[in-house]
């Protein structure tokens, strides 16, 4: 099936209005469909109503679509159960719900956790936070000299037993893609809980719960044509009902006295308050928009464009690429010789390229790679050619400036 | 070099910029004109030392570090600055703002309108005092210190 970048493209209203502007910055955020924005604005003009409470019929038809959309998610993830998908307000919150959730639970003083040189602030503040209160030890896999995470230091450090295994599937600096299917099963095999962080992976491949294998799984709903504000833990039936729950109140609760409550059932105790109904409407319209698409000519025109990208950076003198070329979901990290990165933004912000400059929330990499940060160029599959020509005019100029 | 030295050597680089690169970015027409004066202003200016690259000198709120140094002349009660950034158009914003304030008394900073220091410029379009920048942090920071000496 071909593609057709321009039909796909108008599907965003954001580019008739920005016409003049190149975004690159799809790894921060992507952009919306119509379709997206479409469903929360009816789901408001139509059938606003709060969730699960309600004695009258509009409240039960608000619950009716915001629990359909939960039934989406929970078939395009190829779920066991559709209680195993839970709302949250975004990658981040569900970190911070799952470093929180096994403290005490599964993880005791004493115990060991795993991340990776390459993670997010996002899976790793959470984690740190919560292991010093409790007197949980932090294992980081290193990088390889190809920045690639060094299966066998990962190897090495799973014999020290950790209880718990987190990494993310791409890199949010360098795009990179780990191999997390057999990560998976090497930490499984040492009696680990992994954690996927899927803030990256998402829109690159859509996972299959089932065949990944992991306990765990996070993603933020806008880094796939989806609102901000929404997101979604998967886990493992039995795991995400022992989790402690980071917030209290609201439809989690079954009973309560001033001598103690009961707590409600999966998902709903682990969703305290009025959830972002509209959101999850939203991520769920994103998804089924996507079903529209052929998820493989997708993958196979943004490589296209970041081959090309990747070829005419190269060709430009002064630049220098830290994100490799292959196994990239279309990221670019790079740096122009003696150069701060915010220097470089600057002038390519003034010809209207939308890029992100700095550490990215990941400084430790930045730590590991002896630099100040990088300008990351990220694809989404609605760039097209020209923005890719115009992106690489602008770096020369902007190399050309900084002379 | 001290704390001193570095308020001193910056003295004429900064009455220099005003009265040359300030106006001819003003003047110019392109913007790559106006960039390409401002990313080398910097370059007339000192750098700071490792040992004057000190945490309290630190302005916060910059994608990029950059420091802020401080002289008041209780006597003639005049300002004077010192600034260095990693970032090449942080310090060139900032030089454009201090060459308009270096060297002046408390009586003349009151009238100035800081919001308008760079309006003249041109460069707003895109480069705006912003977060990001941290302009804004800086010409913060020089507003509190102005308000501490009189």
């Amino acid at each position: 099936m071909s593609f057709d970048v321009e039909a796909f493209r108008a599907e965003f209203s954001f580019f008739q209005q920005h016409p003049d502007w190149v975004y690159l910055d799809s790894a921060a955020t992507m952009h919306k469909p119509d379709a997206v924005i479409k469903a929360e604005v009816e789901f408001y003009q139509q059938h606003n109503s709060n969730v699960h409470r309600g004695a009258h019929q509009l409240s039960q038809q608000a619950t009716q679509l915001f629990e359909q959309a939960r039934d989406t998610v929970a078939l395009a993830l190829n779920v066991r159960r559709r209680e195993e998908i839970i709302w949250t307000s975004g990658a981040t919150e569900a970190l911070n719900l799952l470093a929180c959730g096994l403290m005490g639970t599964v993880l005791k003083p004493g115990d060991r956790i795993l991340l990776t040189c390459l993670e997010h602030h996002a899976n790793i503040v959470p984690w740190q936070f919560y292991c010093q209160q409790h007197g949980v030890l932090i294992d980081v896999v290193p990088l390889t000299n190809e920045l690639e995470l060094d299966i066998a230091a990962f190897q090495q450090l799973l014999e020290l037993k950790p209880k718990v295994v987190a990494m993310a599937e791409v890199s949010n600096v360098l795009g990179t893609i780990s191999p997390v299917a057999q990560l998976v099963q090497l930490a499984k095999a040492a009696g680990a809980i992994t954690v996927i962080d899927g803030a990256q992976g998402i829109v690159w491949q859509r996972p299959d719960m089932q065949a990944l294998d992991a306990d765990f799984y996070v993603f933020s709903g806008h880094k796939l044509y989806g609102p901000t504000g929404i997101g979604v833990l998967y886990g493992r039936y039995e795991l995400l009902n022992n989790l402690k729950p980071l917030r209290y109140g609201g439809e989690m609760i079954k009973t309560v006295s001033f001598t103690g409550t009961t707590l409600n059932q999966l998902p709903y105790k682990l969703e305290a308050g009025t959830p972002n109904i509209a959101g999850a409407i939203g991520l769920a319209a994103a998804v089924s928009w996507l079903n529209n698409f052929d998820s493989a000519a997708l993958t196979a025109h943004k490589q296209q464009l970041f081959t090309e990208l990747y070829l005419g950076c190269q060709a430009i003198k002064g630049l220098q690429l830290l994100s490799p070329q292959q196994n990239n979901v279309g990221i670019l990290a790079l740096n122009i010789k003696g150069e701060h990165p915010t220097d470089v933004a600057a002038l390519l912000n003034e010809q209207k390229i939308a890029v992100r400059a700095g550490t990215h929330c990941a400084m430790p990499l930045f730590q590991a790679l002896q630099l100040p940060g990088a300008v990351r160029l990220s694809l989404a599959a609605y760039n097209n050619s020209h923005d890719i020509k115009r992106t690489l005019k602008a770096l020369e100029q902007t190399v050309e400036l900084l002379q | 070099m001290t704390a001193h030295e570095l308020i001193l050597q910056s003295k004429a680089p900064y009455t220099a910029i005003a009265k040359h690169e300030l106006p001819a970015i003003a003047a110019s027409s392109d913007w790559q004109n106006k960039y390409r004066i401002l990313m080398n202003l910097g370059k007339q200016l000192p750098v700071f030392s490792s040992d004057l690259q000190r945490d309290e000198l630190l302005i916060a709120g910059c994608d990029s570090k950059a420091w802020l140094l401080h002289q008041y002349d209780g006597i003639t009660q005049k300002h004077y600055w010192a600034f260095d950034s990693e970032a090449r158009v942080v310090k060139g914003l900032v030089a454009l703002a201090i060459c308009q304030l270096n060297g002046l008394s408390n009586t003349e900073l009151a009238k100035i309108d800081f919001t308008a220091l760079l309006r003249p410029l041109g460069l707003y379009q895109n480069i705006s005092p912003s977060r990001q920048n941290g302009l804004q942090a800086v010409l913060d920071k020089m507003a509190e210190q102005i308000k501490a000496a009189s």
